[in-house]
């Protein structure tokens, strides 16, 4: 075989590859639509249960729940005892409210639709998944070459992200809805406006510390987006509440849909927890770039527009674990800095990849070629 | 549970449970403790206490974070000199009013101006203002020892209580032994034993914010010690790390020339790859330079290659490969048939992927024209690695492939000496005549390597020996890199201790009651709240109720709370399983 007839080989099975993972990321997309579907109906089913859990913790007047304060029992007469039960309680000034349970309220067939979404999601990720393992093997290297990839790559992360918490039992299975919408968008960019052919790295992207830095960046990037959705939430649920305890009445569809969530200082937990849990990583992740510029480009920081703004991102976040840790500014203000943070992380992708021009463009030519690149 | 009793109203912490938790909430962390701005009555000295006390504060310090990373947003939007000055440059042109505003606010520089900087001492003024007491609280805490049990147990975040036949004592000293075995700091005070556990936050959180100062130290130090100097070199050429062998050099305000490390290298060839078909033809493969290089005055020669991401480090200082292209190698005779310049290569600038290229080739003294007299001699150069044929401008692939030499010659003066620094890859033309053809038109070829152009009127000829290629380095120096490294990654493990690990108490009371049964309760008390306090308290629980075991409750147990039927919800309560677990 001569050498023009192998390379030529070689490219013919990228591009069977590349077809592959056109047609599996398009086959993924029309599985999270049946999800998207699924999870409306579990939502649908579940509105017509009755539940009013928040309420009748908030309203004035309601029955005060009485927690035992000592649970000792005993088994009738004959004394055998249980183990002592930890009783929990509130910190002082939080409200008690229990949380939702779930988008199918309780609803026996909302349940079931809720299972199916969620079974339809593990095989649209799965999909998913073989449609970026193939295009990174079409243009063997890691598959985040530019913004279609990026996008692709990210999505599959989030989702994963979301399937990992609910396989740690996490109350998160109400985040489905949202996620799945949110994964539809970002693929419909993706295959639309964003389309690329497989296109190589250059040089100056073959680095080991790129290849860290860019996968904990898309992972940190999801985690985000699952800490900004509930946060997000959160202030619905929040304002919800407030509304309840002042003795407000919400709107019909407002109950409905976030009597179903978990309680306000429950959303506002998780979402902390997801948020302070990547904050290292994403530290991590600025460090990795600095190394990798250093190596790259002679200067391990050069404000250059997207270290910039993952720096403004990172400041933003230490603003927010802050804003945790000082009076009068926890719970709504909090949230605020916590979506703005996430705000900045998503400029630095698509806006400074978009608007900006800089050394991450790769529209120089120092080196030849340079290509655009996720990050 | 008082906690039911405020359902409706929210936010406002309830003042008397927190007395009533007295001194067994205090100290779980070093935070300042937030006091409301009010202003001082006293005088200068008042004035400045209070100053540094706003200054150190949480609320303070969170304004300056925000502050900092607005400030950082119009760097990133508007051209910076320290990263593109062809961009400002291009952007003073096209906004005539703004650009002196702009330079006023220091916003070409932002990360270098006076506001920004401002900013970011107030934050560091601050983190030391707040490190400081913080570091000292935090080693008196490691010195004392966790407070006392709180009167009511009952009140802290996570409760549980039993009766045992088990003396008091006993139990005491059963749960001593657990929590030093689960590596809490425990003692008994009174009828109870207090435990804390945790530190290892409070440590983490201090080490951040030092690891922060440390990086912003070494950053500040490489700003004012570094030095960046860049250098073509075309292979077969060669370079010592001298300030004047430099083609352009940059440095911080401290350095001096002394702090160049000594070392010289040479580029034995450049090797560049490119992929030859298929849709991302011509996208380059690898970089990379053969290099023979010495350390010091007398060092052996050593051999290296320098690829894009692999830099040659040499003591402080790093060598990396920015850039490439082609270098034609020329012969020029004058009109008597001399050669004015030999077997010369000159290095042409890269335009595009493909790498076509331009540049000057200058002959500025020796050449004498027809007439014997003396002139000089400039070439307008363009050059493709792969000319496509007819009429094409443009470079087809940026290997050589089919190399194409387009010259257009002048005669005349330089104006080289006229003291204005020129580029060298640019004609001036205001003293030069072009070569014209019989037509009349510029004078012009194309060549192939071993192709000789003469030069009309028989004013000499140019020959096309053949093409090297040269390769662009950047010698760096960044002291304080290794430090800014270091902290770096003390940081991240500071972070990561700070917000993985809970700070927390534990306290066991255990009490003979009135009927002779010893009741025992224990609590516990994180700093924020968490589901792992009364998880672990549980777990705790579930291993001392094995060694104290139950007893049944008194006769008469109508008054016992725990006969209440179970209140819904009662989503809570936490099964301590841990015996379970063992
Ligand atoms: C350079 C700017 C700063 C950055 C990037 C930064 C970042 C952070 C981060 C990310 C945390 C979260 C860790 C945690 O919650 O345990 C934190 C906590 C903390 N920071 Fe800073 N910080 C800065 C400046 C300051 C200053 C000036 C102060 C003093 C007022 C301060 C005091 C604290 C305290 C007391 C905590 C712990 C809060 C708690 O106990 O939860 N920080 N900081």
């Amino acid at each position: 075989m001569t050498l023009a007839a192998a390379t030529d080989l070689a490219a013919a099975t990228n591009e069977n590859l590349a077809n592959i993972s056109n047609t599996l990321i398009y086959s993924a997309m029309a599985v999270y639509t049946l999800a998207f579907f699924a999870y409306i109906t579990e939502w649908i089913f579940g509105s017509r249960s009755k539940i009013g859990r928040t309420a009748a913790a908030l309203t004035p007047g309601a029955k005060e729940a009485e927690a035992p304060a000592v649970t000792v029992r005993k088994a009738g007469a004959t004394a055998v005892l249980e183990r002592p039960k930890v009783v929990v309680r509130s910190a002082a000034g939080a409200r008690d409210v229990p949380d939702g349970p779930g988008a199918h309220g309780g609803d026996e067939r909302g349940d079931l639709y809720g299972r199916i979404a969620v079974s339809l999601t593990v095989l649209a990720f799965l999909v998913e998944f073989g449609g970026v393992a193939a295009r990174a093997a079409s243009v063997e290297r890691a598959p985040w070459g530019n913004m279609y990839e990026f996008n692709i790559t990210f999505s599959t992360v989030a989702v994963g992200v979301y399937l990992t918490l609910l396989a740690l039992k996490k109350n998160v299975r109400w985040l489905g809805l949202f996620l799945v919408t949110t994964v539809l968008l970002d693929l419909g960019v993706a295959v639309t406006v964003l389309y690329t052919a497989s296109d190589q790295l250059v040089p100056a992207l073959h680095s080991y510390w790129l290849y860290i830095h860019v996968s904990t960046a898309i992972l940190c990037g999801a985690v985000f987006y699952v800490g900004a959705v509930s946060t997000l939430l959160y202030l619905f649920k929040d304002s919800y509440e407030n509304k309840l305890a002042s003795g407000g009445r919400p709107g019909r569809f407002a109950t409905s849909f976030l009597e179903r969530l978990p309680a306000s200082a429950s959303l506002d937990k998780f979402s902390y927890r997801v948020n302070a849990a990547v904050f290292p990583l994403w530290t991590f992740t600025i460090i990795a770039g600095a190394i990798w510029a250093g190596d790259a480009w002679g200067r391990y920081w050069g404000w250059d527009p997207k270290e910039t703004w993952a720096f403004i991102t990172w400041v933003a976040y230490a603003c927010y674990l802050h804003a945790r840790a000082t009076a009068g500014w926890k719970g709504r203000k909090a949230a605020y800095l916590a979506l703005i943070a996430f705000g900045c992380w998503l400029f630095n992708y698509y806006g400074v990849n978009i608007f900006v021009s800089g050394k991450h463009s790769y529209a120089d030519v120092g080196l030849g070629a340079l290509q655009s690149v996720g990050f | 549970m008082s906690a039911t009793s405020k359902t409706g109203t929210d936010t406002t912490p309830d003042r008397t449970d927190d007395q009533d938790l007295g001194a067994a909430g205090s100290q779980l962390t070093t935070a300042p403790q937030e006091e409301p701005p009010h202003l001082p009555s006293l005088g200068v000295i008042g004035w400045a206490r209070w100053f540094w006390r706003q200054l150190t504060s949480m609320r303070v310090a969170l304004l300056l974070l925000l502050l900092l990373s607005l400030g950082s947003i119009p760097g990133s939007l508007i051209p910076q000199s320290g990263v593109d000055a062809t961009k400002v440059a291009e952007f003073r042109d096209a906004h005539q009013t703004l650009a002196p505003i702009y330079d006023k606010l220091g916003l070409f520089h932002v990360y270098s101006s006076v506001w920004f900087s401002a900013i970011y001492i107030l934050l560091f003024v601050s983190l030391i203002g707040c490190i400081v007491p913080r570091t000292w609280q935090f080693v008196g805490q490691l010195r004392g020892r966790p407070p006392g049990a709180p009167r009511r147990l009952t009140r802290l975040p996570a409760y549980t209580t039993w009766r045992t036949g088990a003396d008091p004592e006993q139990v005491r000293d059963a749960a001593l032994t657990l929590l030093k075995k689960r590596r809490f700091r425990a003692r008994v005070t009174g009828d109870a034993v207090a435990a804390e556990k945790g530190y290892l936050r409070e440590a983490g959180n201090l080490a951040f914010h030092i690891a922060l100062i440390v990086m912003l130290v070494a950053f500040a130090w490489g700003q004012l010690y570094k030095s960046e100097g860049n250098k073509l070199i075309v292979e077969g050429g060669g370079f010592s790390n001298t300030l004047t062998q430099y083609d352009d050099f940059k440095s911080g305000n401290l350095f001096t020339q002394d702090d160049l490390d000594p070392f010289s290298f040479s580029l034995n060839s450049f090797t560049g790859t490119y992929e030859p078909t298929g849709p991302n033809r011509g996208t380059p493969r690898t970089f990379q330079a053969d290099l023979t290089y010495s350390v010091g005055a007398f060092g052996k020669d050593k051999r290296t290659t320098v690829k894009v991401n692999e830099p040659l480090r040499i003591g402080n200082s790093k060598v990396y490969l920015v850039s490439h292209g082609y270098a034609p190698v020329v012969t020029v005779k004058d009109a008597q048939g001399n050669v004015v310049m030999d077997h010369q290569p000159v290095p042409l600038l890269p335009l595009d992927s493909n790498v076509t290229s331009s540049g000057a080739i200058k002959v500025m003294d020796g050449y004498r024209n027809a007439k014997g007299e003396k002139e000089q001699l400039g070439l307008q150069a363009a050059f493709l690695p792969t000319y496509g044929g007819g009429t094409s401008v443009v470079s087809q692939f940026p290997a050589l492939m089919n190399p194409v030499l387009n010259l257009e010659p002048y005669h005349g003066d330089l104006g080289v000496d006229s003291g204005i620094p020129q580029s060298v890859y640019q004609l001036n033309k205001k003293n030069l005549t072009m070569f014209k053809d019989s037509k009349g038109a510029q004078f012009r070829e194309n060549l192939n390597p071993g192709e000789t152009m003469k030069l009309p009127n028989g004013a000499g000829s140019v020959t096309f020996d053949g093409v090297k290629e040269w390769a662009g380095f950047q010698v760096t120096q960044q002291p304080g890199s290794g430090w800014a490294l270091a902290g770096s990654f003390a940081a991240i493990f500071g972070l990561a201790a700070s917000l993985f690990i809970q700070r927390r108490r534990v306290w066991v009371r255990a009490v003979k009651g009135a009927d002779g049964v010893t009741v025992v309760e224990m609590a516990g008390l994180g700093r924020s709240e968490s589901a792992k306090v009364p998880e672990e308290l549980g777990d705790l629980a579930g291993i001392l109720y094995d060694q104290a075991p139950g007893a049944p409750d008194p006769e008469d147990d109508s008054a016992d709370p725990s006969d209440s039927p179970d209140p819904s919800p009662d989503p809570q309560a936490v099964p301590a399983e841990g015996a379970e677990k063992q």
